[in-house]
């Protein structure tokens, strides 16, 4: 409890009526980043009143932390103050959509699978497929930086995020960005916020161009290797060739298994209504025995109309084979959300299967990909622990260290793997950070980003966003 | 002029490099917009190290500094508002990498957009931004103005394939921000950078995505006998989710002054034309080639053509590339304007244009990236004509309204620069500028970089800032 706690929630019940904040410990205790809990929790329901508060705050000097869903609250550094949890999830009404301009505007509380279904109904979509996808808001996934295995051919966020508003850290609404597709009309602020878990300034509205959604036809397809080479030899052939794959992901034994034996803990929710799932189901169905769980596996889904679908099938499958796959599978509407559904899921299904995950966000030049994956793996098999790993095949791979127990003998050896890990991605020109680990884990020894020569920069952004350092203080 | 700075600039780049003479300095006093402004000193750089010197000598002496590639900017981004150092990247302009496995390209500022392209053709490679302006705009140039281009609505602008950036701050600071990857840690300052219209830093060095050329390609002209149904296709289109390559409109006028000067093979009858490009694999290209067919057709196109060959396609692109040097043929002067509307108000917008031209008596034509919503429309008038002008310059802010009025923005690709500073109390208040600011200075803190751009100077709802002039602009997009 800080200083201010006792004021706090009489001030802010006075400001915002007494049904808008929560200060039961236990109540509290679920908005913890962490393991630190805050004073208070309040629920805006208008970006007005959550101005208000931010500017109630900066009065106070009081931290703050918005949040969603908080299914991705864990990224990052612990706070290192936290006394008022933003809770956005009010905020969440589609402020503007014209499917004709296939742009749209939304509340930072808005769930993406509820957005996604009202965009469906104009078989268009929001390619924001993080994980915890059924619970996650547009807000958090903008915040989080997350990214999805749709970034192959959608791109990440900042590629279809047009336009923000949101509050700065004293108490203003601003905005940046429009609601029309091609836009330069001033600074781009709202790509900062992309990745920065609160830290700048509290999002309350969102504007993004929408797609296509891919359901007239699409497939999947997997190919199975005895080892990395194979996989890279296909990545190699696939972006060498004409093929534009909407996901494109090279998965490692150890993460085929964890696909092979585990169903993920977040409730599904279709995504696309094209896909063969009743809407009541509410798990993904087993992954089928053409998934090899002892090898590397290549994923990739494509879409078109059925001349597409037949050239990619082909090329797919003939690559493959060039490549010395030692299977090869092509996945219709009911198989292929089984896979499609656990790659959306890879990073939550990995904090599901250990009780101290590390996941290491790592991104370098796929040329780098096969030393790397070497490394990565020989580092933790000497340390003895289990691990799996995803690479998009873009560039950017998530690898995780899986221990059996969570004990400081465990945290030990994490902290030696990871800071191997800095160094030799650090070597290779890449760059690598600590995207989930346990608490204890963060705070021992630098487990911060590898310095970046810009960090002085992004120090003065956060100044002049949020000159008293009361958005999420040390979480970046 | 000082002459201490003269000498110690003279010393550090050579004689040659540094230009002071009125006679000398008039080159570099306008770029492809309408506005002028003459900087005391044009000096180029040949290194980064060269940059971070200069710099901090115009510091010295107190002088504002502006970073400049090819001066084919079309709002005075890259002009001397208020006097000072003028850097040309003239010198800069080597390609420094090809990482053809990996797909990028480092280079410095001022290698020209389509010497890229032609670079890395070999390897089947291409920079996708294409501004009209391509084969003499620079990429330093793109990086700051964010430039677009017919092919940027399915490839995205600048922005969309820029990983990584050397910058010189205004305090002579060498920094790099984002990665060669693309996927760099912390807050994307390349995002910020891109388009800010060197008014935060100088770019010294650029890594780009190169995209994979497509297997296949169609261009197609589809042929209109009304404004409004172009206008309606081009809606349709986008509303069916059916995205080309590019999808660029000329109306009957527009492209009858095209016509006389480029034999680009536009039907001089026609009220409107669509110039359409799908790309992809051949499969995809033959569908959405249907597609696309189906609703020019559902919309009433006299004709839909499809270019035989290369050099029919090349000829097509060339008449739309080339559109606006056609038109400096017609009027004593033109102004082009870059608007932004949300696709789907693009018929009532085109009449909107037409009754505005109506009201002052003036023709407006209209060749822009139509599926995108970027407009272009083009005043033409004669600026001896004071009246005229007047009349110009109402009609054109006029448009630039309406544009905001139905969800749009002030600018699609050409920026904000002196232009439209005046216009952006219509889109952004006090606390938005307030914050925009706070950014501003805490890279350029004494706005010694690049002054008097993007913000308004004078409170309250201006006007657009265009002085006549009569010379047609061929950089336009």
């Amino acid at each position: 409890m800080t200083k201010a706690s006792t004021s706090l929630v009489p001030a802010l019940e006075t400001t915002l009526g007494a049904s808008r904040v929560v200060s039961d410990p236990a109540a509290c205790a679920n908005y913890a980043v962490d393991e630190i809990i805050p004073s208070v929790v309040v629920k805006p329901t208008s970006p007005e009143e959550a101005a208000e508060i931010v500017r109630f705050a900066a009065l106070e000097n009081l931290a703050l932390i918005p949040s969603g869903a908080r299914t991705k609250l864990r990224i990052g550094m612990p706070p290192s103050r936290y006394d008022i949890a933003l809770d956005m999830t009010a905020i969440n009404q589609i402020a503007h959509y014209d499917p004709g301009d296939l742009t749209l505007s939304a509340g930072a509380g808005m769930p993406i699978a509820k957005l996604n279904a009202t965009l469906l109904e104009n078989r268009q979509f929001l390619p924001l497929l993080v994980p915890w996808y059924s619970r996650s808001t547009i807000g958090g996934a903008i915040a989080s930086g997350i990214d999805s295995p749709l970034r192959q051919f959608y791109g990440t966020a900042r590629d279809f995020l047009i336009g923000a508003e949101f509050i700065d850290g004293a108490g203003k609404l601003c905005k940046s960005g429009g609601r029309v597709v091609k836009n330069v009309t001033g600074y781009d602020l709202h790509k900062l916020l992309i990745g920065s878990l609160g830290t700048l300034a509290v999002i309350t509205r969102l504007n993004f161009r929408t797609f296509p959604a891919p359901i007239a036809g699409s497939r999947g397809f997997v190919a199975s290797f005895p080892n990395a080479e194979g996989a890279l030899a296909l990545r190699r052939a696939i972006a060498q060739s004409p093929l534009t794959p909407l996901t494109f992901d090279i998965l490692s034994p150890g993460l085929a298994q964890i696909f092979s034996e585990k169903i993920p803990a977040t409730p599904e929710t279709p995504v696309f209504s094209g896909e063969a799932r009743n809407a009541n189901q509410y798990t993904l169905p087993p992954i089928g025995d053409w998934f090899q769980p002892r090898e590397w596996q290549l994923c990739a889904a494509f879409a078109g109309t059925p001349e597409v679908l037949d050239r990619y099938a082909r090329d797919l499958t003939r690559l493959a084979s060039e490549s010395r796959a030692t299977s090869t599978t092509i996945l219709d509407d009911t198989t292929r959300p089984s896979v499609w559904g656990r790659l959306r899921e890879t990073l939550s299904m990995l904090l599901e299967s250990s009780p101290a995950t590390a996941i290491f966000k790592i991104s370098v030049l796929p040329t780098q990909f096969a030393a790397l994956f070497a490394t990565l793996h020989q580092f933790a098999d000497l340390a003895g622990l289990p691990h799996a790993l995803v690479a998009r095949a873009g560039g950017t791979l998530y690898f995780a260290l899986l221990p059996a127990s969570a004990n400081d003998e465990t945290s030990t050896r994490l902290a030696q793997v990871a800071s191997q890990i800095f160094q030799s991605v650090s070597a290779a020109g890449g760059e690598s950070s600590l995207l989930f680990a346990p608490p204890t884990l963060k705070t021992r020894g630098n487990m911060r980003n590898p310095s970046r020569s810009d960090l002085p920069l992004m120090h003065r952004l956060k100044s002049a966003f949020d000159p008293q350092n009361i958005f999420a203080p040390g979480r970046l | 002029m000082n002459s201490g700075l003269l000498r110690e600039l003279e010393k550090l780049l050579g004689p040659a490099s540094v230009l002071y003479r009125p006679e000398d300095l008039l080159l570099y006093e306008y770029d492809g917009s309408v506005e002028k402004g003459r900087p005391n000193l044009v000096v180029f750089p040949a290194t980064t190290e060269d940059v971070s010197r200069i710099v901090k000598l115009a510091a010295e002496h107190h002088l504002p500094i502006v970073g400049r590639g090819a001066g084919t900017g079309l709002s005075g981004g890259a002009l001397a508002r208020t006097g000072g150092v003028m850097l040309v990247f003239a010198r800069m302009n080597r390609i420094l990498e090809l990482d053809i496995e990996n797909q990028r390209a480092v280079v410095q500022p001022g290698v020209v957009n389509y010497e890229l392209t032609l670079a890395a053709e070999p390897y089947g490679l291409y920079f996708a931004p294409d501004p009209s302006s391509w084969k003499s705009c620079t990429i330093g140039g793109n990086v700051a103005e964010n430039a677009g281009g017919p092919h940027t609505l399915a490839y995205g602008v600048t922005t969309n394939h820029v990983t990584d950036l050397e910058l010189v701050l205004p305090s002579g600071e060498i920094v790099r921000v984002g990665s060669k990857h693309g996927d760099a840690l912390g807050y994307d300052l390349t995002g910020l950078f891109v388009g800010s219209e060197g008014t935060v830093a100088l770019v010294t060095e650029i890594t780009v995505k190169l995209s994979r050329k497509p297997e296949a390609v169609k261009t197609l002209l589809a042929i209109f006998d009304s404004v409004d149904d172009a206008a309606e296709t081009v809606a349709d289109i986008t509303a069916r989710a059916i995205t080309p390559a590019a999808c660029e409109m000329l109306d009957g006028w527009t492209l009858r002054a095209v016509e006389d000067y480029i034999h680009a093979g536009f039907p001089m009858d026609s009220a409107a034309v669509l110039l359409l490009e799908v790309e992809g694999l051949t499969e995809t290209v033959a569908a959405q080639a249907a597609a696309i067919t189906e609703v020019c057709n559902a919309h009433h196109a006299r004709e839909v053509r499809l270019a035989r060959d290369n050099a029919e396609r090349d000829l097509l692109w060339k008449g739309r590339k080339n559109a606006f040097g056609a038109l400096g043929r017609l009027a004593p002067s033109n102004y082009v304007l870059d608007g932004v509307i949300p696709r789907s108000k693009l018929p009532q917008a085109l009449r909107r244009i037409r009754q505005i031209g109506d009201h002052y008596g003036f023709q407006i034509g209209n060749i822009f990236h139509a599926g995108d919503g970027n407009l272009h429309p083009i005043v033409l008038f004669d600026p001896r004509d004071k009246k005229q002008f007047e009349h110009a310059l109402q009609a054109a802010a006029q448009i630039i309204r309406y544009c905001v009025e139905v969800g749009g923005a002030l600018t699609g690709e050409h920026g904000v620069g002196m232009e439209k500073s005046e216009l952006m109390p219509l889109l952004f208040s006090d606390a938005d500028f307030d914050l925009m600011r706070r950014v501003h200075d805490a890279f350029n803190p004494d706005s010694s970089l690049n002054p008097g751009k993007i913000f308004p100077l004078s409170k309250g709802c201006g006007e657009i800032r265009i002085r006549p002039q009569s010379s047609p602009r061929p950089g336009a997009a």
